[in-house]
């Protein structure tokens, strides 16, 4: 491991033992942790090769679950991005009572674990409790083992995201150039649209990215929200425990490959934005 | 927009009022959105917990087999906070200190447990740890039990934690620089003395929040517990979350209620708590 950087010259006179011994222990708690874990999995996934997993992705139950996961993350992707973006610009902008107390709110789906975001959604929206029979009955709108449980328990856990992403930015952009704009006559909307908003494309775009990766694995608060309900609110989470469970070792690792794949492309972008970002 | 600095002039009667209009709209719309999301489940668990008294609550929180599963995710987060608080503070320091090959992707990966489906952690480590996994012959061998017991869920709250003291300490080294280390190195300071005595003391809350934040997600931690724990059956791999999980399953409501109410109370006052703590200790 240390060979790799004894090309360069080291960079003190004495010989740095203790740098390549603290670089070797941070590389060999990542790779125990982090690394062998990923690569077990990515091996075990193509053990079998490359067409037997896509027929074990492609099967009717594994390719429902997993279209499942896609939308369902797509529409709170949606739906966050520009609830956050608002939220972002109304704690940046205005000062009313209580905008502390709001600010903190903002943080705390971070705190609470997801399991116990599920208990809620269950006790607000089950079918037993007032709110969630009238709606069913009145409005025809499932909302537990179903999928609209699905996007409002995302939401519930992704709401920090967006707001932590764009707050910094939009806290940091220079109003002048807003004022200047609306000297010349420009309506609040036009400023939003010309000279508030490129700055925080970038950011947004992170933040709802981010969003969307940490959704598409979410399963303790699903699995209580959306129950098993193959072909209709199995995600692929929960299908991949029902395989485990099955011990169907093909199903497992293919569905689990996909999404790790989905997840490692999706946080290198993420990765990739900030930098840009903060450039 | 409106109320932090008042234009003296420029500004009309009608824009000022469709400000003030727009202002009142879209403060609404934020409050009204957090207010259903957010504040309407919360107020709707304690409600859930409580509807029949605090007795029940208090009984069902009282039985042996939860006090005995909340004392189990207390431990197993000890050791994966004591583990982090270690290995979490070098990586950290690794990844802004030095400089190597493949250092970007590296540090891109380290966000990877946020996105990895927590089954699929567990899965992972099965495949590794379980009965047909890669090192059941070396466990066997050694006679340690690694996959359904203890030292596999310790496994997987590392992964799923592992960003957090990494994250939080590595803006603020960042921040804090070299100039003041290389100062103690230049007055003879080792590269130990120098880290304790400089670098950690700077750092220090930093440190603290990615210690809360590791020990609020390891309290919360299910899915890879689930996998790697061999589901709920009780007994002794069952947390509280695993617990919690049970009751619902067997239609105990209050007990599920009131246990996912603690849970979420503990997390909540560690976060909110040291929240509160950094920022005093900031304005100071």
């Amino acid at each position: 491991m240390s060979t790799l950087a004894a090309a360069r010259p080291a960079p003190r006179p004495p010989v740095p033992w203790g740098r390549w011994g603290i670089r070797g222990v941070a590389f060999t708690y990542l790779a125990v942790l982090l690394i062998i874990p990923l690569m077990v999995i990515l091996r075990d996934g193509l053990r079998e090769g490359g067409g037997e997993l896509i027929r074990q992705v492609t099967l009717p139950i594994a390719w429902h679950a997993l279209k499942l996961s896609l939308w369902t993350a797509g529409v709170m992707t949606i739906i966050n991005a520009i609830m956050g973006l608002l939220t972002a610009y109304v704690l940046v902008r205005y000062r009313f009572p209580g905008h502390g107390l709001l600010n903190a709110i903002v943080d705390l789906p971070l705190a609470i674990p997801t399991l116990v975001t599920g208990v809620m959604l269950v006790v607000l929206y089950g079918p037993q409790q007032a709110l969630g029979s009238w709606l069913r009955d009145e409005w025809g709108i499932r909302v537990i083992f179903a999928p609209p449980g699905i996007i409002l328990a995302l939401l519930f856990i992704t709401f920090p995201f967006v707001v932590r992403s764009v707050q910094p930015v939009l806290l940091a952009l220079d109003q002048t150039q807003e004022d200047a704009a609306a000297t010349l006559g420009a309506t609040g909307l036009t400023i939003f649209r010309r000279i508030i908003l490129p700055p925080l494309i970038l950011p947004l775009i992170s933040g709802a990215l981010l969003s969307f990766a940490r959704a598409i694995g979410e399963f303790g608060s699903i699995v209580i929200v959306a129950g098993n309900i193959p072909f209709y609110s199995q995600t692929a989470a929960v299908y991949v425990l029902g395989e485990v469970e099955s011990e169907n070792r093909l199903g497992a690792s293919a569905v689990s490959i996909v999404m790790v794949a989905i997840a490692f492309s999706l946080i290198l972008l993420v990765d990739w934005l900030q930098r840009r970002i903060n450039n | 927009m409106s109320t932090l600095a008042p234009k003296p002039t420029l500004v009309t009667r009608p824009v000022s009022w469709r400000r003030v209009w727009s202002r009142r709209l879209l403060i609404g719309l934020v409050v009204i959105y957090i207010a259903i999301l957010i504040l309407a489940p919360l107020v709707s668990l304690v409600w859930g917990a409580f509807r029949t008294g605090v007795g029940p609550v208090i009984t069902a929180l009282n039985q042996p087999d939860v006090l005995a599963a909340f004392g189990r995710t207390l431990w197993i987060s000890g050791i994966v906070l004591i583990i982090h608080a270690l290995g979490g503070t070098v990586v950290a320091w690794v990844l802004v200190r030095h400089r190597f090959w493949g250092q970007k992707i590296l540090n891109g990966l380290i966000d990877m447990p946020f996105a990895v489906s927590p089954v699929v952690v567990g899965y992972m480590l099965l495949l590794l740890f379980g009965r047909n996994g890669l090192l059941s012959p070396v466990l066997t061998a050694l006679d340690i039990r690694v996959a359904f017991a203890w030292p596999g869920m310790v496994l997987a709250t590392l992964f799923v934690t592992l960003p957090f003291m990494i994250r939080e300490l590595g803006p603020v080294l960042e921040a804090f620089g070299v100039q003041q280390e290389q100062a103690a190195a230049t007055l003879g300071a080792s590269g130990w003395q120098t880290f304790w005595y400089v670098t950690l003391p700077a750092i220090r809350w930093g440190f603290f929040y990615g210690l809360t934040l590791t020990l609020a997600r390891a309290l919360g931690e299910f899915g890879a517990v689930l996998v790697i724990g061999g589901g709920i059956q009780g007994g002794r791999t069952e947390t509280a979350t695993l617990y919690i999980y049970r009751a619902l399953d067997e239609r105990d409501t209050v007990g599920a209620y009131s246990a996912a109410l603690l849970l979420g109370l503990i997390s909540l006052i560690l976060v909110i708590g040291s929240d509160l703590w950094r920022r005093r200790e900031k304005a100071e």
